[in-house]
């Protein structure tokens, strides 16, 4: 059984980013990228079904610019299999992305695809459920606890009021949460590794996709900034702020 | 134009967060229509029809909804796409679950979380962990949008829209629900609550976090609320998580107790009407958003507090 792991290139999370002084997105020249947090626990899980003797061989997908291949070969030393660029400098949207990822699927035919539940740059949480939806395939989003066995597929789910657990038939889509697994840190000689494997570089084209956005950005504002309040004495001052000048409680 | 809101509810009653989104429908401006789709959801549907701007409401009442599956829910809500120039639900867990399905289904993009309407086909958004606000124009014929519930005020009631039966679509048994745990409280709803009370990692362990917060919360009528943090080293079920990637509060005041105030965390809950920080590290960046804070060991001042409220 192949496991398939869509993985995005995003600026770090430990970088707080800067909007442009002329609105039109944020300044990404010179940031830290990295691979998304999720996507990072769905290389580990992927791996781990691997260890286990139920998956066979685990593919990491990534689109976008060539720097992607950095990404790639990071899952690679995580320890995916292989690695497969869709190279576009395009902006992929989550619909686009969804598509070339069906591409590549319907190529490989995994029985699992675990994609990230978001990404953190455009925190748009859609990419998966989208695969799934034009796949025809049952999906279990924001998983943090995956069981592959007998062809199905046992998640539990974070959910707003806790936790429910859904059972389905492969193939089947799962995105991660992150409580699902804490991923390894990749070991040096895992790294030099990941540098000898493949890695298969395709354009939108060669998939026959059509990636034009649907959405433009019109402007890029930055938030109301809060102003840093007062600092109390004690809470003694502080009950009598939130009553008198707050008038919250 | 008519814009087609995707009902919140647990089958028996109407979940706040639908509110929201008939507020933003309101704003972007038609006829609005709710559709409710569940099982024994006769009374949600009720309660969607008092919500004032609703036009109508459309109940696909079947067991194979009763678990809200994507799958089921998506093709259902794709079914009855047909004459609707939006397609708008809550940016819950459930809405962020079947909405990208329905607009994948149609072929067009799906907007998220929208915060603010500029016009029908232009939207704002927050990304980045709202570090930036998007405003962003859909070219698609239909727009399928998901509402985040702290950007809009909930709909008032007062209105009296006709409740229709619709078809329901056929079973398309691909996932089933096995089970569910559901966090019991007494406590008000994380997203609806006016005051939270929020701990994190420097309330040491569960059983600190219980004895000091809840106290305090119970006097405040508060919900609770934690940091990533402190629902990763267990203290609390994972459904207490405030943040870029849990829930994104916005209550009258919220009260974070050792919480460093990290970005992630920010990003649920810097839009709160008023900010406490207690924390012992004058430098920790909660501060930074904090209208009071009170640099003071949190196991020294939380009792008091709890007894001076
Ligand atoms: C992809 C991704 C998504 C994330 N999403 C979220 C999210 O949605 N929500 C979220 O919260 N985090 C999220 N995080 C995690 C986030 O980056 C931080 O790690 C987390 O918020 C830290 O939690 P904390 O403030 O409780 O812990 P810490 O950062 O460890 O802070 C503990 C604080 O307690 C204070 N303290 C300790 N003892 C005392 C005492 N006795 N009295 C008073 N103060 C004390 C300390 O000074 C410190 O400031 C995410 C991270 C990633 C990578
Ligand atoms: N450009 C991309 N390349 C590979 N995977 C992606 C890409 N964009 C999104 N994904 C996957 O889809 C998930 C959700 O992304 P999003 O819908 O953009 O929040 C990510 O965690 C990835 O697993």
């Amino acid at each position: 059984m192949k496991v398939l792991v869509p993985v995005k290139r995003v600026v770090d999370y430990n970088v707080k980013v800067r909007v442009k002084s002329d609105g039109t997105g944020v300044d990404i020249a010179n940031v830290k990228m990295s691979m998304n947090p999720f996507d990072e626990i769905a290389v580990e899980e992927a791996v781990r079904l691997k260890e286990a003797g139920i998956a066979s061989e685990v593919i990491v997908v990534s689109a976008g610019v060539a720097g992607c291949q950095e990404t790639l070969r990071t899952a690679m030393a995580i320890g995916a299999d292989r690695g497969i660029l869709i190279e576009s400098d395009a902006d992929l949207q989550p619909l686009a992305v969804a598509k070339l990822i069906k591409a590549v699927a319907d190529k490989e035919q995994p029985q699992v695809v675990i994609f990230g539940k978001q990404a953190i740059d455009d925190d748009s949480n859609q990419t998966g459920q989208m695969f799934a939806a034009l796949q025809g395939w049952p999906q279990a989003t924001f998983a943090s606890k995956v069981v592959i066995a007998d062809g199905k597929a046992t998640v539990t789910r974070e959910v707003d009021g806790g936790l429910e657990t859904l059972e389905m038939a492969l193939p089947a889509v799962v995105t991660t949460d992150l409580r699902l697994n804490e991923p390894r840190y990749a070991t040096l000689p895992n790294i030099m590794k990941a540098k000898k494997k493949p890695l298969e570089t395709v354009k939108p084209e060669d998939l026959g996709v059509d990636v034009a956005p649907r959405l433009k950005t019109l402007k890029v504002a930055e938030p109301a900034k809060r102003q840093a309040g007062v600092k109390v004495a004690d809470v003694a001052d502080l009950v009598s702020k939130l009553k008198n000048e707050a008038k919250v409680i | 134009m008519a814009i087609l809101v995707i009902a919140e509810h647990d089958n028996q009653s109407l979940k706040a967060a639908t509110k929201n989104a008939v507020t933003a429908a309101a704003k972007i401006g038609g006829e609005i229509h709710v559709l409710v789709a569940g099982s024994g959801c006769a009374n949600a549907a009720a309660e969607a029809a008092k919500l004032a701007g609703v036009a109508k409401v459309k109940v696909a009442d079947a067991a194979h909804y009763a678990d809200q599956t994507a799958e089921n829910i998506a093709a259902l809500v794709v079914a009855n796409a047909a004459g609707y120039s939006h397609i708008v639900a809550p940016a819950t867990t459930n809405g962020k679950n079947f909405a990208p399905r329905v607009a994948a289904l149609l072929d067009v993009a799906q907007i998220s979380d929208i915060v603010g309407v500029e016009s029908a086909d232009t939207f704002v958004r927050p990304i980045y962990a709202g570090n930036a606000l998007a405003t962003v124009q859909s070219a698609d014929t239909v727009k399928v949008i998901t509402v985040r519930t702290t950007g809009f005020e909930a709909v008032a009631e007062g209105g009296s829209a006709a409740v229709e039966a619709i078809a329901a679509g056929p079973d398309l048994g691909k996932s089933k629900l096995v089970s569910r745990e559901l966090t019991k409280s007494e406590r008000p709803e994380l997203t609806a609550a006016k005051i939270i009370v929020s701990g994190g990692r420097g309330l040491g362990n569960g059983e600190n976090y219980k004895t000091l917060l809840e106290p305090l919360a119970d006097k405040l009528g508060a919900a609770l609320g934690a940091s990533r943090a402190a629902v990763d080293a267990g203290f609390v079920p994972n459904d207490y998580q405030v943040g870029q990637t849990g829930k994104i509060v916005a209550p009258q005041l919220y009260i974070a107790i050792g919480i460093s105030g990290a970005i992630q965390h920010l990003a649920g809950m810097k839009d709160s009407k008023v900010i406490v920080a207690i924390n012992k590290d004058p430098e920790a960046p909660i501060f930074q958003v904090a209208d009071y804070g009170l640099v003071a060991d949190l196991f020294e001042v939380v009792p008091q507090l709890a007894a001076a409220v």
